[in-house]
C-alpha cells in the first residue's frame, strides 16, 4: 500500500504518498480518504514528499477527493511536492484549485 | 510481462528491448519500473528524465489498456524501448482500432479542472520532446532526452 495515513497532534489527517499515485492504486486513495471522512476527519494534507510521478488519474482522483473534502465542509492541502511534480500541477492548471505548501509543517497551519 | 533483447540499428550506441503484457491496469506500474531499470542500465538519466519517462510510459499504457484494448485482457500491449546514450524513444501500441488524436481535447480550460479526458495525452506532449502517433492510431512513439 502506497498510502500512509497518521493523525498530527491537531488531529488532522496526513496521508504519504510513496512511489506513485497512478490509474493502478488511484481508487486506494479515494477510499482511504472518504473512511476517513465518514469517520468525522475534515482536516487534510496530502504529502508528496516520497512521490516519484502522478498520471493523469492521480490528478482527476484529487480533482475528485478535494470536491468531496469541501462537499463535507472540510479542507485539503497539499504538500511536499518536488520540482517537476509542482511544474505538472502548473502544466495542468491544477495549482489554481489546490492548496500547495512547501511542507506538511506549512500546511497545517492554519488548517 | 516477457522481456526480450532483440538487434538495434546500432548495438553500440543504441539498446533496444520489449515488453509486451495482457492488458491489465494493475501492471502499469510494473512496466514503468521495468522500463525505467531498462533506461537506466547502461546510462545514466537525470531526476527530470525519470520523473517525465515514468509519466507518459505509465500514461501511455494505461490509454492503451483502457481506451485501445478496452480492458480486455486478450489483447497486447506492446511496448518497444529504443534506449540511446543521448535520447530515449518508447513505442506503445495497442490491438484496438486507433484513434485521432487531433481530436482530443486539451484539458486545462477553467471549466476542464474536473475533467479527465484529455489530461494524459496533453501531459505526454508537454513532458515528451517529440510525439508521433502511426497512421492507423494505435501506437504512439515518445522521444525523450536522457540528460
Amino acid at each position: 500500500m502506497p498510502f500512509q495515513s497518521a493523525k498530527d497532534p491537531s488531529g488532522a489527517t496526513i496521508v504519504t504518498v510513496e512511489g506513485q499515485l497512478i490509474v493502478a492504486n488511484r481508487q486506494d486513495l479515494k477510499t482511504l480518504i472518504q473512511d476517513a471522512l465518514e469517520a468525522g476527519d475534515r482536516r487534510f494534507v496530502v504529502d508528496f514528499g516520497p512521490t516519484a510521478y502522478i498520471d493523469s488519474s492521480g490528478l482527476g482522483a484529487l480533482v475528485s477527493i478535494n470536491k468531496k473534502v469541501r462537499e463535507a465542509g472540510g479542507e485539503l492541502r497539499l504538500a511536499g511536492l518536488n520540482e517537476d511534480l509542482r511544474a505538472l500541477f502548473e502544466l495542468t492548471k491544477l495549482d489554481t484549485l489546490f492548496a500547495i505548501s512547501e511542507t506538511t509543517a506549512e500546511a497545517l497551519v492554519g488548517l | 510481462m516477457h522481456p526480450m533483447s532483440s538487434p538495434a540499428e546500432d548495438p553500440v550506441e543504441v539498446e533496444y528491448f520489449e515488453l509486451i503484457l495482457p492488458s491489465e491496469i494493475r501492471r502499469v506500474g510494473e512496466v514503468v519500473e521495468a522500463v525505467l531499470q531498462g533506461c537506466a542500465a547502461r546510462n545514466t538519466l537525470g531526476s527530470t528524465t525519470r520523473f517525465r519517462l515514468c509519466t507518459v510510459v505509465a500514461e501511455a499504457v494505461a490509454n492503451a489498456i483502457a481506451y485501445g484494448n478496452l480492458h480486455d485482457p486478450l489483447r497486447r500491449v506492446l511496448v518497444q524501448v529504443e534506449s540511446g546514450p543521448e535520447c530515449i524513444r518508447i513505442g506503445v501500441s495497442d490491438e484496438g482500432d486507433g484513434f485521432d488524436p487531433s481530436a482530443v481535447p486539451e484539458p486545462t480550460h477553467d471549466d476542464c479542472h474536473e475533467a479527465t479526458r484529455g489530461r494524459g495525452l496533453f501531459m505526454i506532449r508537454h513532458l515528451s520532446a517529440d510525439v508521433t502517433f502511426n497512421a492507423r492510431g494505435n501506437t504512439i512513439w515518445m522521444t525523450l532526452p536522457r540528460h
